[in-house]
Formats: structure tokens, sequence, C-alpha cells
């Protein structure tokens, strides 16, 4: 791979990456994200590629990442010279034969797709891509635009403007997408400080759930008194029910590695770290190929597109610990110690890997940047609601007709989000609640949908932004098990340096065990709250900080459940075994 | 049964891989793993020796992190997601059902040393609750019922090899 050198060789790229994305033969891209996979797109891959050999078809095929229609998995995509790229659904390798004779003809008899893409106007730059040039045949205009479907009607997609455009191994795709402009842009124009200036315009804060506004926190790295400093991601997406920067980190790994550099040169760091999770083999894959091909480029290593910058990363694998994801115990873990999170009061933009100034940012936090910098920040904060700029990536998944990815602007209301996006409840049943901010969040009652979503105003609702992970619960599910359950989890992952934290949370499973198993007795919820606050006020980290939010929200929300438990010895949803 | 002869020199190779860098122990250790299934005895003895890490530092690390197993694991590695939207979605059931099936509680392993039942966090394909994890691939979309035929094919994998 030649290096990138220049705004010029760039432009090459670009050319080169169109070519790819839009090439002059009939193109078939199976969606190969970890999740398509589980649904078959492996075996649907294959089944396509010994058809096309057995064939002799002149048919490229090629991979992409998570679009976010999980529901429909796997998904195969037809693009065709000036035709729209349409999409299928529901692909299985017994179809494939057939499917493929209709691609041939050229025709939509058969199978008929899900959504069509006419063109696609690059959020990064405002260029469109155009897949159709004229007229539709009548039975492609009666396919469904994506744009027109319910999932996608309410979407604006920064962070993931790429899953599903792009073959994540296909570094020429990405930029012929805009990607490395705006690297080029800052290292040719821009000085540190403006960057940083900019970012703080933007009103960017934390995808990782913190909220904390990112370029404040880039300033004072940059500040901090040391000659070496580090940028970190952090793709360590701990929790449970969540999984926007798997999505990211396989669908599209140069978009955190350009916001890396950019934010490694705006703060003055040379060697960055990428720590993922144990659990995400094919995100590790992904980024590793991606690093690879960005220092072939010249876009990592020395000299980066001839600038004089040096910059290179590396990739850290966590062993499974859910603490983790906290910023000290993620540096601790990259230390190759065991994550134990430490005091606060030290900053890691002062004192963080290897006491050195860090700074860590998460995966969806560094894939808005290059964004950012390209369309600048009076944008970017005209998007989404004062003091909560831009989009915010969800899975919506649970009890939920429409189970997928998701990125929406903030502001946008719960009910829009479970409605609208997601389709509402399955099978006739009632929704009770939703589950946002992971363990560390709450669970939101019906009364509560309309809440706009933000960082504030998910606190305010005893819940929390988190990471992202939405999950829906209906009738079915028991409020008192799912307190239950997040303790459980945390009980587990506490690593247990400080005692509230290691012997309260224990306890308090204990007592919703015996909530749960017929012994709960009068004064047990009074007991819970009084022991979350001790837990609250005595751990020195945000697992042990937020531990108790499962059980407070419950507590507030759904205390007729916990009364019927407690006195009827009766489980309402009809969950807990002991009490049917 | 912890008793697994292990080899001086796979185990140097690996730490030579990370110049012996003391920072790299979890992924020395990931690789070891990945050699022997488990963490045996002798190899973080070893590694103790090589790396000048003491024993004791190298036990801390490898009892903290969920995906290190100081015991021999079985032929087939089970994870069950105990993720939240799994647990929504019947995930205890898939757990109870797998348990039963194969007469063993989470973390333990077949008599027959066929499979290892353990419980990971999440796996992230939440989209496709519940899901369970054998070796590397993902299984969706469970119901309790599925799990005996899924078992058996793997029992049946194994038979077949063995006639080989």
């Amino acid at each position: 791979m030649a290096r990138i050198n220049s705004l010029q060789d760039l432009s090459k790229r670009k050319e080169k990456g169109m070519a790819s994305l839009f090439p002059s033969k009939t193109k078939v891209m199976v969606g190969e994200a970890t999740c398509g996979i589980a649904t078959g797109a492996g075996l649907v891959y294959n089944a396509l590629a010994e058809e096309i050999e057995k064939q002799k078809l002149d048919i490229i095929l090629s991979k992409t990442g998570c679009i976010g229609m999980c529901y429909r998995e796997p998904l195969v995509d037809v693009i065709e010279p000036k035709r729209p790229r349409v999409t299928y659904s529901n692909l299985t390798p017994k179809k494939v034969p057939e499917f493929l004779k209709q691609v041939i003809e050229g025709n939509i008899k058969g199978k008929k797709p899900y959504c069509r893409i006419d063109e696609d106007v690059l959020i990064i730059n405002r260029e469109t891509e155009r897949y159709c040039n004229g007229e539709l045949s009548d039975d492609l205009k009666a396919v469904p635009r994506i744009s027109d479907i319910d999932f996608y009607k309410k979407q604006v997609k920064i962070a993931t403007r790429n899953c599903g455009y792009i073959d994540p191994a296909n570094i020429d795709e990405y930029i012929a997408r805009g990607g490395y402009f705006s690297l080029q842009k800052v290292l040719s124009s821009m000085q540190p400080e403006e960057i940083i200036e900019e970012v703080i315009q933007s009103g960017l804060r934390g995808r990782g759930g913190g909220g904390f506004p990112t370029g404040y926190k880039w300033q004072s790295c940059r500040r901090a008194p040391e000659e070496i400093k580090y940028v970190i991601c952090n793709g360590d997406e701990g929790d449970p029910g969540a999984y926007m920067d798997r999505s990211v980190m396989e669908g599209d790994p140069h978009s955190v590695i350009e916001g890396m550099i950019i934010g490694a040169y705006a703060i003055g760091a040379h060697e960055g770290y990428i720590f993922v999770r144990d659990e995400y083999p094919l995100a590790v894959d992904a980024l590793s190929l991606g690093i690879s091909q960005a220092r072939e480029c010249g876009l990592l290593g020395k000299n980066i597109l001839n600038s004089g910058f040096d910059f290179d990363m590396k990739i850290g694998k966590g062993a499974g610990a859910f603490v983790c994801g906290e910023s000290t115990a993620l540096m601790a873990s990259l230390e190759g110690r065991a994550g134990e999170p430490r005091a606060k009061y030290i900053h890691t933009v002062e004192h963080g890997l290897w006491n050195r100034p860090s700074n860590l940012n998460n995966v969806e936090t560094w894939a808005n940047i290059p964004v950012i910098i390209a369309r600048g920040a009076e944008w970017f904060s005209t998007i989404g609601m004062e003091k909560n700029a831009g989009t915010k990536v969800f899975s919506l998944v649970g009890n939920i007709r429409n189970v997928g990815l998701i990125e929406v602007p903030m502001g946008i209301t719960l009910r829009e989000i479970i409605s609208d996006i997601g389709g509402g409840i399955p099978k006739g049943k009632e929704f009770k609640a939703l589950q946002t901010g992971g363990p560390s969040g709450g669970c939101i009652p019906k009364e509560m949908l309309d809440l706009p979503v933000n960082f504030d105003e998910l606190s305010k609702a005893g819940s929390m932004m988190g990471s992202g992970g939405m999950i829906v619960m209906d009738e079915t599910s028991c409020m008192v098990d799912v307190a239950r359950y997040f303790l459980g989890f945390l009980e587990s992952e506490s690593c247990g340096k400080c005692v509230p934290c290691r012997e309260g949370v224990r306890r308090m499973r204990g007592i919703l065990d015996d909530i749960c198993e017929g012994r709960g007795r009068e004064g047990d919820v009074g007991l819970l709250e009084s022991m979350s606050q001790a837990i609250i006020d005595g751990s020195l980290c945000a697992l042990g900080g937020t531990a108790p939010n499962p059980v407070l929200s419950t507590i507030k929300s759904f205390r007729d459940e916990y009364d019927a438990h407690i006195r009827e010895k009766r489980c309402p949803a009809g969950v807990c075994e002991e009490l049917i | 049964m912890n008793e697994v002869s292990i080899s001086e020199g796979e185990i140097k190779t690996i730490v030579k891989k990370y110049h012996g860098e003391k920072s790299a122990l979890i992924s020395i250790l990931q690789d070891v793993q990945r050699e022997y299934a488990f963490l045996p005895k002798d190899a973080l003895s070893l590694l103790s020796e090589e790396m000048e890490v003491p024993l004791s530092k190298i036990y801390e690390v490898s009892t903290f992190y969920n995906s290190f197993s100081l015991v021999p694991r079985g032929k087939h590695l089970i994870e069950v997601c105990a993720g939240t939207a799994c647990h929504v979605k019947g995930g205890p059931k898939i757990r109870s059902r797998l348990e039963s099936e194969l007469d063993i509680v989470c973390g333990e392993t077949t008599e027959d040393r066929m499979f290892t039942l353990e419980e990971v966090r999440c796996l992230g394909c939440c989209s496709l609750s519940p899901v369970v994890k054998v070796d590397g691939d993902i299984h969706a979309y469970l119901v309790e019922d599925k799990m005996p035929g899924i078992l058996e094919n793997y029992r049946k994998e194994w038979r077949e090899s063995g006639e080989n």
C-alpha cells in the first residue's frame, strides 16, 4: 500500500475507493458483523461465493458491517451500476441460487427487497453518493426507500456513518466516504489549540456515559506539564445489553483510528492505546487490520501525511472484567495489573497510564471527531439540544419489535424511540419499563416516556444515559427480579477494593433473593434504601457509586411489585418461580 | 487432572514475543491459555521466573479476570450469555436447561470432559437474545428445547471424529 503524503495522494485514494464502492459491475455485499454472522451471514457469504464460482458469474462479492437493522439479519445488498442499492433481508444459504438468478436477470420478482437506497448524502462533507440515475421501474419504486422506513426515519448517523456502507477491511472505501480528510485538514492547517477550541465549541460530551465535555478533557491533558502523554480509546463496552461500540469497531475501525490521531495531535501525544474487551474478537481483528493499513499508508507512525507529526497506537485486550470500563481500572489493566480503580481526585489527564497524562475517550466519542472537524463546531452544535449536542447511538433490544442499533439526535423522546423507531412491543404485550445505563442505570416507567433523551434528563429520572444500552421490558418482566439480576452482576464484578461495595452489594442481593423467594419481610425495602446510601457514599469508583441504582429506581417506580412479593408472596409478572 | 505437561520452550517463546515486558502479563497469560485451554500451575511458575514477577502477582491477575481458568476445561466451552437482553428474553431458562442436560452447574466441567459450562457477562449480540457461545460460535434466538439438539451435534461431531 503506497504512502499517502498529500491531499493529492488522498484524493487519488478516494477515487480508488469510489471505484470499489460503485463498481462498473454488479456487487453483492453481505453484512458480516458479529450479529450478522450469528444469524448465518457467514454461511450465506460462503454459499454466494461457491455459487458465483460455480456459475463463473462476473459478480463482486464483498463484506460490510452492521447497518443496524438487526431484526432483519442476515442482510445482503445488491449494488448495480445506475440502479438503486437494494437490501434483502433474512437470506439463507438455501435461497442463494434462486436469489443469484434474480440478481443476474436484474429483476426483483422472486425475493422482494426490504428497502432501497437511491442516494446517500454523506454527513461528513455533504457530498452526494448516487447509486441510481434517472427513472426507476415500477417494481423498484414499490420498494421503500431506507429513509422512509419507520426504523430509519428519525435517525441521524454520525458515529455510525459508514457502518453497513463500507468494507471495514478496505481503507480506500473509508477514504471515499470522506475519511482521513479531517486528519489532513488538521495536520496541514490547524494548531492544536484551535482543534481543542473547536471540540469545546461543538459541545461534544463523552459518549461512554459520563457526559464530560470532551474538549475540556483534551485541554487539561494538553496543559499537563509532562513530555510523554497518551491517548486511549475505551472499547471495553462492558454494559450488558449494549453493543454500539462493537459495531463501530467492527464496521468502521478507521473512524476511531482517525479520531484518535486527531486527538493525539491536539493533545501532544505520540502513543495511543485501544483497549478492547476479550469478548469482541472480530473488533480486535478489524482494528488490528485497520492499524496496520494506516501504518502502511503513513497515517500512523513517523511523519504522518508528511507533516512532521509522529503517532502510533497499539491494541490492549481485556480479559473479562466489567470494572475495566472504568478509566483508572482500564489503565491498570493496560499496565498488566488487576483492574482495580483508584480514587478520582488524582486526575488521569495528569496522572494516568504509567502515571503520565492520559486522555481517555470512548469509541463513539472518537468516531465523532472527524465529522466535527470536517463540518465545524457550529454545525455539530445545531444537532441535538442545548448542552447535549449531537447524536447518541443506542442498542435497542429486549422485548421490542424492531431490535437493532440506532443513532438518534439528542432530545428525541423515549416514546419516539420505542413506538416509532422500535415499532412498539410485540405479541400484544404491554410496555413496562425501559432499562438504560447498564448496571449503573435504572428502569424508566411508562409515565416518563416523554422525557427527552440526554445526559441530564435521564439522570434526573433516576437512570442514566450510560454507554447506550436500551433494554425494553414488557409485562413478562419482574422488576424485583431485574434489580436482583443487576446486583448479582455487580456482586461478581465488584473488584473488592471498597468494603461497602464488596459486602454491601452482596448483602443487598441476599435481601432481594429473600424477597424473590418468598422470605421477604416488612422493612426490607427501607433496609435496601439505607444500605444503598451507604454504598453510594462509601465507594471509590462509579461501579460502587451507582450500584444501587437498579434497586432504587425500581423501588421508586415499581414499589407495588416489591409490596406484592413481600406482603402477598406473589410475583405479578410470574417470573419468581418460588412464588408461583 | 490439573497435571498437564507444559513445554518450557513454548512458554519462553511466548514471553519472548512480548520482549518479557511486565506490562504484557495479561496478553502473555492469554497466549498461554490459548495453548493449554487453561493456565497450568507449572506454566505460571515458569512465567514467574522468566518474567521476574512474583507468582503471587501472577496469581492475582489470573484470578481477577473472568476469562482465565486455573482448572482444565472440557473439550467444548459453552458460555451462556448473562446480559440484560438475554436475561429479559429467557436466558436463565436456557442456563438451567443446560445445567440439567449436562448435570453440572455453571463453572463446572462434565465428567467425560466434553463440556465446560460458564457464564459470560454479555456477548454483545443483544439483538439476537438469548444467545449462547460454544467455542467460537454464537447460537442465536434460543429456546430451551433447542438445547439438547445443539449439545447432541457437538457430541455427534466428536463421535464421528473418534471413528475416523
